[in-house]
C-alpha cells in the first residue's frame, strides 16, 4: 500500500514538473505576448495542480491535505483573473496580437498580387 | 438572506479552523468574534445575496467541474504539444463570439471557464458577446460549435 | 523525486525571468513576474516536503495572495496615464530594429 502512494505521487510530481517546464520553454518560445499567455495557463492550471495532487499523496496528516486543496483552490481561482485582467490591460492600451492568416486574407493577397502584376 | 449568512459562517469558521490548528478556549473565542466582525461588516456593506454565496448552483456544479476538468486535460496536451512543435505549427485568432446564457453569473461562469481552459483567452465581455484570442483555429471552432455554451445555460435555473 | 521537481521548477523560475528581462513589451514582463511567483508558491510547498517542515505551506498561501494583489495593483496603475504613455513610448522605440 505504501509503495503504491509512493509511486503515485512520484508519477504526478514527474507530470508537473513535465508540464511547468514546457510551460516555461513555450514563454520562450512563442511570437507575441497573446500567444505567451496560453503557455502560462499551462502551468497555471495542471502544472501547478499536479503538482499539488502529487505532494498531497506524501502528506504525513489530514491538516497539511487541506491546506494543499487551499492552495490548489486559490491557484485555480487566481489563474484565469490575472491573465484575463493582463489581456484587457494589454489590449486597452493598443498592443494588438498577431493573428495568423485566414483563407479569406489569403484570397485578399493573391487579389492584390495579381492586381498589381 | 438567512441561507447565505448561514452559508458565510460554515464557510469562514471552516477557513479559521483549517488554518489555526489551535483549539484552546482563547483562539477559539477570538475566532468566533472576528468572524463575527466580518459578518457585521458585509452586512453593512450589503454584499451577502446570491452573488456572493451562490447557493443555487449546488445541485449541478460538480458535474460541470468533472467535464470542466477533462477538458482542462484534453486542452493541457494540445497546447504542450504545439509549445514542442514551435510556432511555426500554431495559427493565433482574434474574435467575437455570442454567448447564449442571460444572468451575469452565467456570463462570468462561461468567461472564466474559457480563461481557465488553456489555448483561449476571454479578453473583454460587452452585452452578450465574448472577445476570445484563441492559439489555434480549431480552438475557436470548437468553442463555437457551442458544448460550452449548452452545459453553461443548463446552470443558469 | 522531491528534489528533483524541486530543481525542475527552479529551472523553469530561471527561464520565466530570462523571459522578464528580455521581453519585448511592459506586458510581457509582468506576465514572466505573475509566472515567477505562482512556480515561488509551488518552490515553497516543495521545500516544505523536502525539509520535513509542512508549516512551509501557510507561508505559501499568503505568497500566492501577495502576488495576485500586486500583479492586480500593478495593473489598476497602469490604467493612469502615466505607466501608459510609458508603454506607449517603449513600444515605439523597441518596434523599430
Amino acid at each position: 500500500m505504501d509503495i503504491i502512494i509512493n509511486i503515485s505521487g512520484a508519477l504526478c510530481l514527474f507530470i508537473g514538473s513535465f508540464l511547468c517546464i514546457s510551460g516555461a520553454i513555450g514563454i520562450l518560445r512563442f511570437p507575441d505576448f497573446y500567444t505567451r499567455m496560453h503557455a502560462v495557463g499551462v502551468t497555471d492550471t495542471l502544472g501547478a495542480g499536479m503538482i499539488l495532487i502529487g505532494l498531497m499523496f506524501y502528506s504525513p496528516d489530514f491538516l497539511t491535505f487541506s491546506k494543499l486543496v487551499m492552495i490548489l483552490l486559490l491557484t485555480l481561482l487566481i489563474g484565469p483573473t490575472t491573465s484575463h485582467v493582463l489581456a484587457k490591460a494589454a489590449m486597452k492600451n493598443g498592443l494588438m496580437p498577431e493573428l495568423a492568416k485566414t483563407d479569406h486574407d489569403k484570397n485578399k493577397d493573391k487579389e492584390i498580387n495579381s492586381s498589381n502584376s | 438572506m438567512k441561507l447565505h449568512t448561514i452559508s458565510l459562517f460554515l464557510t469562514l469558521s471552516a477557513f479559521w479552523l483549517l488554518n489555526s490548528a489551535h483549539n484552546t478556549l482563547l483562539i477559539l473565542l477570538l475566532g468566533l468574534a472576528a468572524i463575527a466582525l466580518v459578518l457585521v461588516i458585509t452586512h453593512k456593506m450589503d454584499v451577502v445575496d446570491q452573488e456572493s454565496q451562490p447557493l443555487y448552483l449546488t445541485p449541478k456544479i460538480f458535474s460541470y467541474y468533472l467535464w470542466l476538468i477533462k477538458k482542462i486535460i484534453q486542452a493541457n496536451i494540445i497546447v504542450v504539444t504545439h509549445i514542442w512543435l514551435g510556432s511555426k505549427s500554431i495559427s493565433p485568432t482574434l474574435r467575437w463570439i455570442k454567448i447564449s446564457p442571460k444572468t451575469d453569473m452565467g456570463k462570468v461562469i462561461y468567461a472564466n471557464s474559457i480563461t481557465l481552459t488553456p489555448g483561449t483567452v476571454a479578453i473583454d465581455l460587452v452585452d452578450d458577446k465574448i472577445l476570445v484570442h484563441a492559439l489555434l483555429q480549431k480552438d475557436i471552432e470548437s468553442l463555437l460549435a457551442g458544448e460550452m455554451d449548452r452545459r453553461v445555460s443548463l446552470l443558469e435555473h | 523525486m522531491l528534489i528533483a521537481a524541486t530543481l525542475a521548477i527552479f529551472i523553469a523560475m530561471i527561464l520565466a525571468i530570462v523571459r522578464g528581462i528580455v521581453g519585448p513589451t511592459l506586458y510581457d514582463r509582468i506576465l514572466a513576474v505573475n509566472m515567477f511567483g505562482t512556480k515561488t508558491v509551488l518552490l515553497i510547498s516543495l521545500l516544505g516536503f523536502v525539509m520535513g517542515r509542512p508549516e512551509f505551506l501557510d507561508i505559501a498561501i499568503v505568497y500566492a495572495l501577495i502576488n495576485f494583489i500586486s500583479v492586480i495593483g500593478i495593473l489598476r496603475y497602469s490604467d493612469t496615464n502615466e505607466l501608459k504613455h510609458l508603454s506607449h513610448d517603449k513600444k515605439s522605440l523597441e518596434k523599430e530594429p
